[in-house]
């Protein structure tokens, strides 16, 4: 589905990401984890093209290669960000927001619209005519998820949705997001909250000043509690890691 | 000052409010979505009005002169937007600022060149010309009549705004450039078409005021000033500060020139003096 190959990406003259590589299959969720500075974000925008990397490659479906798209476009083919912070439009209504993200695409049948958008995510109907700056932190990620939903995404890219999120909604934020797995949609999410990584996700990576340090799953990431005390400071805090099954 | 004099102050306040609004609405929309400072504005507005004499001049008809030059000076403005702003984007604002102040004066003097140092006037339809009653006065009819043409326009930039997916494009855009551009919107041909539409209307301000304030190449200049201060009054990139800031100084030139007598210039800068003491960023700042 997405495939990154030694991508660096700088701001001016800071270089951020040091040849980065992973790759994301289809349906997959996969998660992003590292502390605030480590270039989670910046991965997130690079994807995007909001940050172009200044070498590298990253692909789509194997066939098409963002980094030579404007952001317009690599929206146009189905990816879409989350950004940190929600990236929602406070002076607009929730309505606007959500027809927003439905202004370049075509009309399918098949599409998200703004009514089943309601349908699932029932808090927006409520507010629908409210402008955005009136709603809470919980609120306003639920309404960015819902936008990016809009039409028809096939990979979605969450910079830390649950930041700054009270516990219950950061656990109704990790069932929505297996949710949406469910439904085929391909996830990179990045998080510091590595709980909510691990219980949302299949596959992890870990970002540690602009490389990557560790890549498995679950379970492997779960056993080797010592890379995360390394890197985050933190144990993973879900599982016990339980010993393979002898063969 | 009896009644009807103060009526009609009011209303010559209301209708270079309005007029103001057509520029500063444009200058506050560009400059929140691009960032960019367009000196030029004030140029674009006196091409309008130079463009809607030679029209009226050469067919008679001041109809076709307030339609052709809006629709000649968004060609202008395509230009300048396609050729010379394009490249600057991202830039920093002084570099905008000093490619348009370089525009207006290439304008400023493009048009001595054209049409020299005289001042025109547009003949305004026989019909508008002489006097209505309104509120128990006598006000002319063709100040009337531009009063009436720019609220309705004023109504339909914001039906536009409001009302219309891309009026929702126009707004977020002035929020969050970025964020609209990952949503799908290709952002350059946005700035483009919005630079068009706010050209346009500056032009149609200054066909329509031709016939009551005449044609000079220095008209450029004098609106640009006072569309900077309508913008900063009513808050930089607001678009309803715009409306608010227009009416303020529309009102507080023809007030002050009445009860101010000798004073009339320095009212429009007292005003924007005692607004910006007690609100530096404006009437109109929609934080979050």
């Amino acid at each position: 589905m997405l495939r990154l190959q030694d991508v660096h990406t700088y701001y001016g003259p800071s270089h951020v990401l040091h040849g980065v590589s992973l790759s994301l299959a289809k349906g997959e969720a996969v998660s992003l984890i590292g502390r605030n500075g480590a270039g989670k974000t910046t991965l997130m925008r690079s994807i995007m093209q909001l940050t172009p990397p200044r070498q590298g490659s990253i692909s789509l479906k194997d066939q098409v290669e963002l980094t030579r798209l404007k952001p317009h476009e690599v929206f146009r083919l189905g990816v879409r960000l989350c950004p940190q912070g929600r990236g929602v439009f406070p002076k607009l209504t929730v309505e606007e927001n959500l027809r927003l993200a439905l202004v370049s695409q075509p009309k399918r049948e098949t599409h998200l619209g703004v009514d089943k958008a309601y349908q699932l995510f029932p808090v927006l109907a409520e507010k629908r005519h409210q402008k955005v700056r009136g709603l809470s932190g919980g609120q306003r990620q639920i309404l960015a998820i819902a936008r990016a939903l809009m039409g028809e995404t096939s990979l979605l890219l969450m910079d830390e949705p649950s930041e700054g999120l009270a516990p219950l909604i950061v656990r109704e934020l990790r069932d929505l997001i297996r949710q949406i797995k469910k439904t085929g949609i391909t996830i990179l999410l990045a998080e510091q909250n590595v709980k909510m990584a691990l219980s949302a996700c299949d596959r992890h990576y870990i970002l540690e000043k602009g490389d990557i340090r560790f890549s498995g799953t679950t379970q492997e990431l779960t056993c080797q509690q010592d890379i995360l005390v390394q890197t985050l400071g933190v144990s993973s805090g879900v599982a016990e890691c339980e010993a393979p099954a002898p063969t | 000052m009896d009644f009807s004099a103060l009526i009609t102050t009011i209303l010559h306040g209301l209708t270079l409010g309005m007029v103001l609004m057509l520029v500063a609405g444009g200058l506050t929309i560009i400059f929140g979505m691009m960032e960019v400072l367009n000196f030029a504005h004030g140029s674009l507005y006196m091409l309008g009005a130079y463009f809607g004499y030679t029209v009226a001049h050469l067919t008679g008809s001041f109809w076709l002169a307030i339609l052709i030059a809006p629709l000649a000076v968004g060609a202008v403005g395509f230009l300048i937007e396609f050729f010379s702003l394009r490249p600057l984007y991202g830039r920093p604002p002084l570099h905008h600022l000093l490619l348009t102040f370089g525009i207006s004066l290439i304008v400023q003097n493009a048009i001595k060149f054209i049409w020299g140092n005289d001042i025109y006037s547009i003949e305004m339809p026989a019909f508008l010309s002489g006097s209505s009653s309104l509120l128990g006065v006598q006000y002319p009819t063709y100040r009337l009549f531009v009063l009436l043409f720019s609220v309705a326009l004023s109504i339909l930039i914001w039906l536009l705004i409001t009302k219309t997916k891309w009026g929702v494009v126009v707004r977020a855009g002035t929020e969050d450039i970025e964020t609209l551009e990952a949503h799908g919107i290709d952002t350059r041909k946005v700035f483009t078409a919005v630079f068009v539409v706010c050209a346009a209307f500056a032009a149609v301000g200054g066909a329509v005021v031709a016939p009551m304030r005449t044609v000079y190449p220095q008209m450029g200049v004098d609106i640009i000033i006072e569309a900077f201060i309508v913008v900063i009054i009513g808050g930089l990139g607001s678009i309803k500060g715009a409306v608010v800031g227009a009416l303020i100084l529309g009102l507080a030139t023809q007030l002050g020139a009445v009860f101010l007598t000798g004073f009339a210039d320095a009212a429009i800068y007292i005003v924007m003096a005692g607004i910006l003491l007690f609100r530096p960023s404006g009437l109109v700042t929609e934080t979050e």
